[in-house]
């Protein structure tokens, strides 16, 4: 089939392909994102591919390979159509009973059902699944549906009649005007208004212009640029050739991390595929309008998904944030007009312009329209990708969708935005979350990491962990950012080390305020979040640790020791025969101890211990 | 030209400029380090900070690198901004605790201590050899190598460039390692010795002239 030439070519293209699937024929469809991938879901997509061929089936029965369905968690996850019976944690072995049963016959095998941590109530379907049920889907609606490798797949789902919408009967005001109306904000954490930010684009003056997609998803424990790469860069692709031609771009940019193998890979398919059926290339859909996109792949240094580091690294340069006192959007690559926006905001595009601006801004808050998409992970019983709409309760969250906390502890706090980001406490929960609120509340959207943490969590060491990850990561251009971070570092360390003093929390608090006013980007001025914010949610932790000497979470390795409780203790000898450092001894059923001079506080006896029998006490000299 | 404020002064200034080129024309004082007249803004030192209003709220921005604006009222001493200079000259100093710059820049700022931990370097990382090199020598033997903590002034590979000509321009204009205090006897002291008038050498020994430039070292070997 060569280039589509209109709308109603794709229209037709898009019926027959809808009326040669049969909706009754079974369809086996394995996530291969990379989350199931590392657990093994290649081998469980080849022994379905044996499994079907040896049982005859292959006429009878389709195999998709699909992108991320979001419950990393539970991965190998397999849904098997139409019935859309969810199994989850598939392993090769499985498959034969899955083919025979399910397949044949239309049973259920029960135990690779996905079963409630708490109520153990099993859900057959994926939308009947707490954690399906209470998301919006919208921007990862396809992910677990189609095949990234197949742009067949996406015209199926409707996908490029927005484009074709866009650049055959309308003009590039129209689209501009829609994106402003929808509410749109910039999904990349900062939550400027994408529309504003495409009308000083196309109003700059200058010429080429260029437009970007940030795909340098940088921050520990965020994952949905990376997914949303993985399985749906179609939607990426047609939401950047749509804002191109509002703009007035004939060229653009994807950047995409170098760790993300399988996100580029698809995405070079995809951007092939779309210009074999003239989506994509010199004159688009028969329009005139000729849109090209390249990727650059960028070489893991955080502060690249800075948009001005960003634009240094594609024009091979060190990627080095620069003061934006002139704005990207009229001096960004080659000092020529550039509008960048993150993936995630690009693939929104698509979805307002096909199904109108009432349809997007229907939900969400005042000024946060649409949906948030974040990824859960910490101390959570459902780890995983979350798509809400904009001013869902934090508690929703938590609780509700992601299945509360592992364990059954207590929540203490969730640091939302990554480094970059604050520590939100467990009064807050009620917070509804979008840009404005998580800014009132000292964190940030960011990039959509959301790290839930249980009362076992010392917010000191959590900022100092951040710090740590920081100080590598910033450029160290400029010096507050570079020295600063260095020794913030310094000090927290000091205080979980049980050295610090109470002019250390007050040095940490002085810090953070210049570091976050006199740095030159968006990295420094964000870096003390954390630690602005534990510092004002758990200020008493860091006064427990500098007056007291004690951590009260029981994690600072100096300030704490490890027994093991007379009364709880069995004797079953797990924690024994685990110790790396052979400091527990004891007989069989006899109450085991702890030899503190031996003993490395490494918590594997605690984490070990199905009795609860090993406590974490205050050091004793 | 353009007409804005300057601490409550009226300034004109040319379109296009910095905030920073109208101070230093007006006479107005604004620490810097990273920044030279004639090589490209940089704004790493974070030193030349400002306070701009801008709407109902004030904003700190880097003089070296703000283009005026008309109507811009711009404050350069404010109480924020000269804490966070402090601080930034405190990070500095701890870094590089000889260097004679720095160490001016702490007698004239007034800061008085330092409270982190000492370190024994010499660049301050401000760039300015760099640029030197690239943009008025036209050579590029020296970058940046690294990022963060392992930031660095080096050659390609750490290796003997083939295009630095010894110029030696990267010496001249680095404001850091050239000049080191001579008052700084343990790490952590702040020499302050350059801020004192009259030297007492002058009085003490009649005619005899003191070729280094107010080092303040006679000073401090009195005082003990």
């Amino acid at each position: 089939m060569g280039k589509i030439k209109n709308k109603q070519t794709l229209e037709a293209l898009q019926k027959s392909l809808l009326q040669q699937r049969d909706s009754n024929k079974p369809c086996v469809r394995v996530c291969v994102g990379t989350g199931c991938r590392a657990r093994g879901s290649l081998n469980v997509l080849k022994s379905f591919e044996d499994e079907i061929k040896k049982q005859g089936l292959a006429s009878k029965a389709d195999i998709k390979q699909t992108g991320c369905h979001g419950f990393c968690e539970k991965g190998p996850v397999v849904v098997i159509g139409p019935e859309e019976t969810f199994y989850s944690e598939v392993e090769p072995a499985d498959v034969p009973e899955i083919v025979s049963e399910t397949l044949m016959k239309g049973k259920i095998v029960d135990r690779l059902l996905y079963a409630e941590p708490v109520t153990g109530r099993k859900s057959v379907c994926e939308h009947d699944i707490p954690f399906y049920k209470k998301q919006t889907r919208r921007i990862l609606l396809n992910n677990g549906k189609i095949d990234p490798t197949n742009i067949m797949d996406y015209i199926t789902v409707g996908g490029y009649l927005a484009l074709a919408k866009a650049v055959t009967e309308m003009s590039s005001e129209e689209v501009i005007s829609i994106i402003e109306k929808s509410g749109l904000r910039g999904l990349g954490g900062a939550g400027f208004p994408t529309g504003r930010k495409w009308r000083s684009t196309r109003t700059a003056v200058g010429d080429p212009k260029f437009v970007v997609g940030n795909g340098d998803e940088g921050d520990p424990g965020a994952f949905s640029d990376r997914s949303l790469m993985e399985a749906n860069p179609h939607s990426i692709l047609e939401g950047m050739t749509i804002g191109a031609y509002a703009i007035g771009a004939n060229s653009g940019f994807l950047y995409v991390r170098a760790e993300y193998p399988l996100a580029l890979k698809h995405l070079q398919i995809a951007i092939e595929q779309s210009k074999e059926y003239g989506f994509l290339g010199d004159n688009i859909l028969a329009s005139g309008f000729s849109f090209n996109v390249d990727i650059a792949r960028g070489g893991g240094a955080f502060v690249c998904g800075e948009s001005s580091a960003l634009v240094a690294s594609i024009e091979g340069k060190m990627g080095e944030p620069r003061a934006k006192y002139i704005h990207t959007v009229e001096k960004g690559l080659w000092n020529k007009p550039t509008n960048l926006n993150n993936v995630k905001t690009w693939a929104c595009v698509p979805l307002i312009i096909g199904n109108g601006v009432n349809w997007y801004s229907e939900i969400g808050t005042k000024e946060s329209k649409g949906t948030a998409v974040f990824s859960l992970v910490g101390k959570i019983n459902n780890t995983g990708l979350v798509e809400v709409s904009m001013g869902t309760p934090l508690k929703r969250i938590v609780y509700d969708i992601g299945g509360g906390i592992l364990g059954n502890r207590r929540l203490k706090a969730v640091q939302t935005g990554g480094p970059s980001g604050g520590c939100i406490p467990e009064e807050l929960l009620d917070l509804p979350v979008d840009f404005d609120e998580l800014n009132k509340a000292g964190s940030m959207m960011g990039s959509g990491g959301m790290i839930v943490m249980d009362e076992y969590t010392c917010m000191v060491d959590v900022a100092r962990y951040f710090l740590d990850f920081l100080q590598y990561e910033s450029c160290g251009k400029c010096v507050p950012c570079r020295e600063g971070i260095k020794r913030m570092l310094e000090i927290t360390t000091n205080i979980t080390k049980g050295q610090g003093t109470k002019e250390d929390v007050d040095l940490l608090q002085e810090m953070a305020e210049t570091i976050r006013d006199f740095s030159l980007c968006g990295l420094g001025q964000t870096a003390p979040n954390t630690v602005l914010s534990t510092l004002r949610y758990f200020r008493k932790e860091y006064e427990a640790h500098v007056i007291e000497k004690r951590c009260p979470a029981g994690v600072c390795k100096a300030l704490i020791q490890y027994t093991i409780l007379k009364e709880k203790c069995t004797g079953c000898g797990a924690c024994k025969a685990l110790c790396p450092s052979q400091a527990i001894q004891g007989e069989p059923k006899k109450t085991h101890i702890i030899d503190l001079a031996k003993c490395v506080k490494c918590n594997t006896c605690r984490d070990v211990c199905k009795f609860e029998a090993v406590a974490v006490k205050q050091k004793v000299d | 030209m353009i007409s804005c404020s300057i601490n409550g002064i009226k300034v004109q200034a040319e379109e296009g400029s910095t905030i920073l080129e109208v101070a230093q024309m007006y006479g107005i004082d604004i620490p810097t380090l990273c920044y030279h007249h004639d090589l490209t803004p940089y704004g790493a030192c974070r030193l030349c900070m400002v306070e701009v209003d801008e709407g109902k709220r004030t904003k700190i921005v880097a003089s070296c690198l703000y283009p005026v604006k008309e109507g811009l009222k711009t404050r350069t001493h404010t109480e924020k901004v000269i804490k966070g200079r402090k601080l930034i000259l405190e990070l500095l100093l701890a870094r590089c605790p000889s260097s004679k710059v720095l160490q001016d820049l702490a007698s004239k700022m007034g800061l008085e201590k330092i409270r982190f931990n000492m370190e024994n370097d010499d660049c301050i990382l401000c760039g300015l050899c760099v640029r030197m090199c690239a943009e008025q020598m036209g050579s590029g033997a020296v970058g940046f190598v690294g990022r963060g903590q392992r930031r660095e002034v080096a050659t390609p590979f750490h290796e003997a460039s083939d295009i630095c000509r010894n110029c030696g321009a990267c010496m001249y204009i680095c404001p850091a390692v050239n000049l080191q205090c001579r008052g700084v006897k343990h790490p952590g002291d702040l020499c302050n010795s350059c801020l004192v008038i009259t030297p007492q050498c002058i009085e003490k020994y009649g005619q005899v002239t003191c070729t280094i430039e107010s080092c303040g070292a006679c000073v401090q070997k009195e005082k003990k």
